[in-house]
């Protein structure tokens, strides 16, 4: 979970989740949804938490302005995470799609790149 | 007895969550006890990250937004 918390009379708050997997594609998927919480996009939150049905997390969740899931392989387990607990509106991402492949995507500099740039156009979007 | 925490640094929105929270509590006739969460670590301990937040016997039932009494008390059947 991230370090701030913050006041409902501001702003909403746009979260990131990441399945943060063991595999390759998983750890690029929790780097890229660190990187993009220090860069202001969102605010990465315990994806392990939705799993948990951890109130706190759930709620927390419901009230967010915007929510996006970022899956390292096909597997799909943080949308499935959120839809097991109720979720429907939320962005989806599948480091497949932008060809990166389970066990052949070692993490580097290029792919956390390519992972946070459509990340950061789908919770913009 | 109801144990209600009300989490939240003390903004206006947190006091009236408060004040919502122990209408209906009184409403319901309850026995309850209210403790305001003001420390952001203790509320993080929550799972929460927006307030203000109300957490009845520990399970966190709403986050950023401050229902009107009636809500509350469906929330403390």
């Amino acid at each position: 979970m991230g370090s701030q918390q913050s006041c409902g009379c501001g702003g909403g708050v746009k979260l990131i989740f990441a399945c943060s997997g063991a595999a390759d594609v998983g750890e690029i998927a929790d780097r890229a949804a660190r990187r993009l919480t220090r860069a202001g996009a969102g605010r990465m939150f315990c994806a392990a938490g939705l799993g948990g049905r951890i109130s706190g997390i759930l709620k927390t969740t419901e009230a967010a302005e915007g929510v996006l899931a970022i899956d390292g392989c096909p597997l799909n387990c943080v949308k499935s995470s959120l839809e097991q607990a109720g979720f429907t509106a939320f962005k989806h991402l599948q480091l497949a799609d932008l060809g990166l492949e389970k066990g052949k995507s070692p993490m580097t500099e290029e792919s956390i790149s390519k992972a946070m740039v459509r990340a950061a156009e789908l919770i913009c979007s | 007895m109801k144990r209600l925490q009300i989490l939240g640094v003390g903004c206006p929105k947190c006091k009236k969550l408060a004040e919502n929270t122990e209408a209906a509590a009184k409403a319901l006739g309850i026995e309850y006890s209210i403790e305001k969460v003001t420390d952001v670590n203790a509320i993080m301990q929550f799972g929460v990250m927006m307030t203000p937040a109300l957490a009845v016997d520990g399970q966190v039932k709403v986050v950023g937004k401050v229902p009107a009494p009636d809500e509350i008390k469906k929330m403390l059947a």
